[in-house]
């Protein structure tokens, strides 16, 4: 069964071709990694998902639904949720606030208190919950904005760089949070550079290069393509 | 009943600043005074009063919209207009009788509230925000301005009502009650005194409780991060527009009441000066919070009416330096940087205390 069905996806902005009749299908359940140079068009893939940019040509189906044509909002409903590539937090209330806005829509009185709880002690921000959000540090920034996605109870869970400007032990445990959600069902896609969080977490992963999907596979796979060394791992690796 | 009570549990809440015991105390005292004050003094000052109350409607409107909301909105201006010409039309017309002049004001209220739901939906549908919305705002309250102050003509007229230009309009009635016996006819003294304060208490507790809600969450989210808020699955263009259209009609409220006040209403309300000095008492006062705003709003008009004794000028350049002021030692507004400020205070002297 999948999940997400990119066909034929194309976008250009002015003369560059961003995203080049793209082809990608999600499998429910997995966990899914999207790496490639920067540039690549990877962050745009996702606002093309999410209906903040709008493809020239080419489809988008979820659950079988096709929401090309949807607003971001109704897109949300039907189960998209994402942490954005720069985290987009509400930096001027209380961390708290910032879950409560995320929960508000599907909780209330006591049950929101007690899912806001919930949620803070899963991402470990229980000492943080009455400070300001736009005072944490950028690893909880990220954190609060996972938190904010998943509170949405996502069927699909898109992920722009979570680990970004993270210690390798706080993306390892991030990577066991992406871990966690999965099993408890959550589809998960997810772009990233750091390639010992994509070993930690990928059931498969897609290259994508000058914006077409260049290759994809296993994380083993992947590794051992010379192709994809060359234009991308060469430089992580080297 | 529960959900009537859990109403009240909003009063509070981390949008609007003063909770707890000490702050409603202080409440009570200030509407205590309040309600006591004509008593004590005469007709004059207690109509002068009046009209400071009467702007703080439009301040608490723009404080919504732009200090919550984060649209600045040179539109309140234009809203303030249309409901009092509003009034004014309607009055003239069908007079005073049978309580119409309350009728009238609620007319005059949905009037302005109905332009704004059209101008707020090419806005916020069409995705216009930013500098953009206050271009497009400022550019309505000017054209309104222009429009009203070249109806001096005799066939500029609704009905019976003249709208007379740059000269503006009349001798419309003020609200009039009726009573058995003798209708009550609220000249601008007590009798209006009361029934400002009143409606100053109700939309002051009201925009508390609805800033404190899951609604006021949401426009607070829209002003911190459109994007994200829209990708926690709110349609926020809606919650714009009635966020908008409710500043619409508060806007519309202190046009009607400026009307009633003064029984005259003329283009220049809806002019540049107009339109720039809500912001500034919102500004200096503190625009993300109600109490800030009210505060500062009735504190700038009164310094304000008291340096105009000594001539308009010195008023003007005043405001003019409070303003420069206020970005420089308290961007967040003077008012609310010192309730702040005393509530860190309070808060370490309990600690130190217990
Ligand atoms: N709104 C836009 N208008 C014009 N060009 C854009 C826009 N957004 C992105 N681009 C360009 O499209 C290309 C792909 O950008 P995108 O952000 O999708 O890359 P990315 O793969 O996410 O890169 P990174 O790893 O650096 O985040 C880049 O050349 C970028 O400059
Ligand atoms: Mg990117």
């Amino acid at each position: 069964m999948s999940l997400l069905e990119l066909r034929k996806l194309n976008k250009h902005f002015g003369g560059l071709h961003v995203t080049n009749s793209v082809d990608l299908t999600l499998r429910t359940g997995e966990i899914h990694c999207l790496i490639g140079p920067n540039g690549a068009g990877k962050s745009t893939l996702f606002r093309l998902i999410l209906g903040e940019h709008h493809p020239g040509s080419g489809d988008i189906l979820f659950a079988g639904e096709n929401i090309t044509a949807l607003k971001s909002f109704a897109r949300i409903h039907r189960g998209l949720s994402v942490k954005f590539q720069v985290p987009g937090v509400f930096k001027g209330v209380s961390v708290r606030q910032n879950l409560e806005i995320a929960l508000q829509s599907r909780h209330r009185g006591a049950e929101l208190e007690a899912e806001i709880g919930r949620l803070l002690a899963f991402l470990g921000l229980e000492s943080e919950q009455a400070q300001i959000a736009g005072n944490l540090s950028h690893g909880q920034k990220q954190w609060l904005e996972i938190g904010m996605a998943i509170s949405l109870k996502p069927r699909l869970l898109l992920l722009d760089e979570p680990t970004a400007g993270m210690s390798p032990e706080e993306t390892h445990m991030t990577g066991e949070m992406v871990q966690r959600l999965n099993a408890d069902g959550m589809t998960v896609l997810a772009i990233e550079h750091d390639m010992a969080f994509v070993r930690q977490v990928a059931h498969r992963v897609t290259v994508l290069h000058l914006g077409q999907v260049f290759a994809q596979g296993s994380i083993d796979e992947i590794v051992a393509d010379e192709r994809v060394a060359a234009i991308y791992l060469g430089q992580a690796h080297a | 009943m529960r959900g009537f009570l859990s109403l009240f549990r909003h009063l509070e809440g981390p949008q609007t600043a003063g909770r707890g015991p000490a702050f409603w105390s202080l409440f009570s005292l200030v509407l205590v005074a309040a309600c006591a004050y004509p008593l004590f003094s005469d007709g004059y000052t207690v109509g002068n009063t009046v009209y400071f109350f009467v702007w703080v409607f439009i301040a608490l409107s723009l404080c919504l919209i732009w200090g919550y909301g984060g649209s600045l909105s040179f539109g309140q201006t234009a809203f303030f207009g249309i409901a009092g010409y509003g009034y004014g039309v309607l009055t003239i017309n069908f007079g005073s009788a049978y309580g119409f002049t309350l009728v009238a004001l609620v007319l005059a209220i949905a009037i302005a509230a109905l332009f704004a739901l059209l101008l707020g939906y090419f806005m916020f549908f069409g995705r216009i925000a930013g500098v953009f919305l206050g271009i497009v705002t400022l550019a309505v309250t000017l054209m309104l301005e222009r429009f009203m102050a070249q109806t001096a003509g005799p066939e500029w007229h609704i009905g019976s009502a003249r709208l007379n230009g740059f000269n503006g309009m009349s001798a419309m009635p003020p609200l009039t009650i009726p009573w058995p016996g003798e209708p009550l006819v609220l000249f601008a003294d007590i009798g209006l005194y009361y029934v400002v304060l009143g409606l100053l208490v109700l939309v002051y507790l009201g925009l508390r409780i609805l800033m404190n809600s899951a609604f006021g969450n949401v426009i607070v989210a829209i002003r911190e991060n459109p994007e994200r808020a829209e990708m926690l699955g709110y349609d926020i263009r809606k919650y714009q527009l009635i966020t908008f259209v409710i500043g619409a009609a508060l806007a519309g409220l202190s046009g009607v009441l400026y009307t009633v006040w003064g029984q005259y209403i003329t283009p220049s309300s809806m002019g540049m000066t107009a339109a720039a000095l809500p912001l500034i008492w919102v500004a200096v006062g503190g625009r993300s919070d109600l109490t800030s705003t009210l505060i500062g709003t009735l504190a700038v008009l009164a310094a304000f009416q008291a340096l105009t004794i000594y001539g308009s000028q010195y008023a003007l350049v005043f405001m003019g330096v409070l303003l420069v002021l206020t970005v420089l030692i308290a961007p967040n507004g003077l008012v609310l940087g010192t309730m702040n400020w005393l509530g860190r205070f309070a808060a370490r002297f309990t600690q130190r205390a217990g």
